[in-house]
């Protein structure tokens, strides 16, 4: 990797939660009760290069988002840390985390909810550069009308309040109020989802836009492969908290080296017809409280083997560029044949 | 032969404090038996209010106020409350986005289905849970007979929208109206859905119309698709008329804006503008703003084209290619 800026090393989060009163007390009697751990996030490792876009994939329960606002500085690691230019991000109550945090910025699914419905966007949009000082406050009104400008909205909606955009307007501001922070990394987390297909290809393209004139650096989460597909440079796919493969977008497409990879590329619908069976992945996304012995992929793997139930694979090298957590792919073994 | 349903001319407007507003604009179409109909549109194109006017599940201050629900030939808006009672679940069905709003969060998922079954037919408790583990089972539910023991809350997503699709199927209706079913699932699990559904159909002679706004859905499931805009009906045809030759600038710009049909970091072809607020829809077409082929003949109501089964409402239609 030329320049990593950003590195996310060997980064768990767990999230407990305590039982109540009632809880503890029937505990008492039937020997449960005990702390409910949640593992959102096991042992994640990524680099991110200056000027890259790295998409983040996975279903519902991966720790997609976690891993997000891991690199936001919303959520302290439990372990292992985050830093960018070799600087560790901000960690819950901890001094300096006014300066660090301001130089990661995150842009919501929802519009609706992540704009305050009382404040006109220029007030939205001025707040966090004004309390951090990053622009002198004589500037303000009128930077803030060129960043409304420069997400394809009018200086003059800065007066307006969020209940009078559209959806896909609202994530403009979003957008540009993640950009008025001057952020070197911007996180999306879902930033498209919520958008009626019309109005995500102009918000695709908006970004595309921005980060071609601000060299922007990204993590794009999304459930979407197609549009990951198409704004991402390296993709990582993780499955119940752990990255299970690592490729340049192009080659991952083209050659999924992970059984869950190929299978998720095999259930998403794709326009066109002719397509009529869905090669569907078996079975449920287990639970995250308590995941799967070994690989937790093992219970719905075409492919696996007595190896696969008993031990967690590690992130090896599968090519220039590409990891994959995987039995198969260990000590040469080829993705056809049997585990070692 | 008869369609499991026809709509001629649905309308359904609710009123406002400015106004009427219709959002459903005469609507047409029909579905034979057997047969997936996808109903595609964006927020607002009134394709979910289709769904509940089918029904009769619009209250005011909404309104159906004209046209014809045929279901095997018989016209749903002709029946009395009671008679349309009957209908609902026996002979025409619904299944939601959020199966919370079928699932009753402190029954047993056994109990109400079992209630479900015997609201139509006589029917003993273990003769109904029987007919309910069936249902389950057909959907592909593993060890159904344990599940009907289960609450709603101890099932996953996935589990609890094949329990509505399994309590859809429980009279073998005529028609289920799927409204965004699989919208909030994981695309491993709407894989899942979407083979069982085709399976069922195939298997039952249901006729199902998939309400979505994702084309890459009903492109893999639908038979036929209906485009819906601002309450219109603006394309109709099979999928393969309408995926692989849109005659309407509007689908053909929603088929254009999809990703995967680009090479990587070019930029997309987009729609300009957003999606129309209904009370406030211009003269004629009301895509006529947003439209790179309008005219001035578009401030006049669309006339409707038609080759080969493939029907348009534009003043422009494009050519097939």
């Amino acid at each position: 990797m030329t320049n990593p800026i950003l590195r996310i090393e060997n980064v768990s989060k767990r999230f407990t939660r305590m039982p109540g009163l009632a809880e503890r007390l029937v505990g008492r009697l039937t020997g449960g009760g005990k702390p409910v751990v949640v593992h959102a996030l096991t042992d994640v490792s990524l680099e991110v290069a200056q000027g890259e876009v790295l998409g983040i994939v996975g279903e519902s329960g991966c720790g997609k988002s976690t891993l997000g606002r891991v690199v936001a500085g919303i959520y302290a690691p439990s372990d292992g840390r985050v830093t960018l230019h070799g600087k560790p991000i901000a960690r819950e109550h901890s001094g300096n985390i006014d300066k660090l945090t301001t130089q990661v910025q995150m842009i919501h699914q929802d519009p609706f909810a992540s704009l305050n419905p009382r404040m006109k966007v220029g007030e939205t949009l001025a707040e966090g550069p004004r309390y951090h000082k990053i622009i002198p406050s004589r500037d303000v009104q009128a930077r803030m009308r060129a960043l409304l400008e420069k997400v394809g909205l009018e200086g003059a909606y800065a007066d307006r309040f969020p209940h009078q955009f559209s959806g896909g307007q609202r994530q403009r501001v979003a957008i540009a109020r993640a950009l008025a922070m001057e952020p070197e990394v911007l996180v999306l987390d879902e930033a498209v989802a919520s958008l009626d297909v019309s109005i995500q290809a102009q918000v695709l393209n908006l970004f595309m836009d921005l980060r071609r004139d601000l060299g922007l650096t990204a993590l794009f989460i999304s459930h979407d492969l197609s549009v990951v597909r198409h704004v991402c440079d390296r993709v990582a796919i993780m499955y119940l908290g752990r990255l299970v493969e690592l490729a340049p977008a192009d080659q991952l497409y083209a050659d999924p080296k992970h059984p869950y990879t190929s299978a998720l590329f095999a259930s998403v619908p794709t326009v066109g017809t002719g397509k009529r069976v869905f090669e569907a992945i078996k079975g449920e996304i287990p639970s995250p409280i308590n995941p799967p012995p070994g690989c937790a992929f093992h219970p719905r793997c075409p492919l696996a083997g007595p190896r696969c139930r008993m031990e967690v694979p590690r992130l090896t090298w599968a090519g220039v560029g590409r990891q994959v957590a995987c039995h198969l792919n260990d000590g040469g073994v080829d993705s056809k044949g049997a585990p070692a | 032969m008869t369609a499991a349903l026809e709509l001629k001319g649905l309308t359904t407007r609710f009123q406002t404090r400015t106004g009427h507003v219709t959002a459903v604009n005469d609507v047409s179409f029909a579905v034979q038996k057997g047969r997936i109909l996808g109903l595609v549109g964006e927020s607002g194109s009134g394709k979910s209010v289709t769904g509940f006017s089918i029904l009769g599940l619009i209250a005011p201050p909404g309104e159906v106020c004209a046209g014809e629900v045929l279901v095997d030939g018989v016209d749903l808006r002709q029946l009395r409350e009671e008679e349309m009672r009957k209908m609902r679940g026996r002979k025409v069905a619904m299944v939601f986005q959020d199966p919370m709003m079928t699932l009753n969060p402190v029954l047993r998922v056994g109990d109400q289905m079992a209630m479900a079954v015997r609201v139509h037919r006589a029917m003993s408790k273990p003769a109904a849970f029987e007919e309910a583990r069936k249902a389950l089972d057909a959907v592909g539910i593993p060890a159904a007979a344990e599940r009907l023991r289960a609450y709603p809350h101890q099932l996953s997503g996935g589990m609890r929208q094949r329990v509505a699709i399994a309590m859809a199927l429980l009279h073998s209706p005529s028609v289920i109206i799927a409204d965004e079913a699989t919208t909030a699932l994981d695309v491993s699990i709407q894989g899942q859905i979407l083979a069982e559904v085709r399976k069922l159909c195939d298997q039952t002679g249901t006729a199902i119309v998939w309400i979505t706004h994702d084309l890459a859905v009903v492109s893999s499931l639908a038979d036929d698709i209906c485009v819906m805009y601002a309450g219109r009906i603006v394309e109709r045809g099979t999928a393969q008329q309408v995926i692989d030759y849109p005659r309407h600038p509007y689908t053909r710009g929603l088929l254009d804006s999809i990703p995967a049909r680009h090479a990587p970091g070019t930029p997309l072809p987009q729609i300009p503008g957003s999606t129309p607020q209904l009370s406030r829809l211009p003269t004629g077409c009301p895509f006529r703003p947003r439209c790179p082929k309008a005219s001035d003949i578009c401030a006049t109501p669309p006339p409707t084209h038609a080759i080969d089964g493939q029907t348009v409402l534009c003043h422009h239609p494009l050519e097939r290619s």
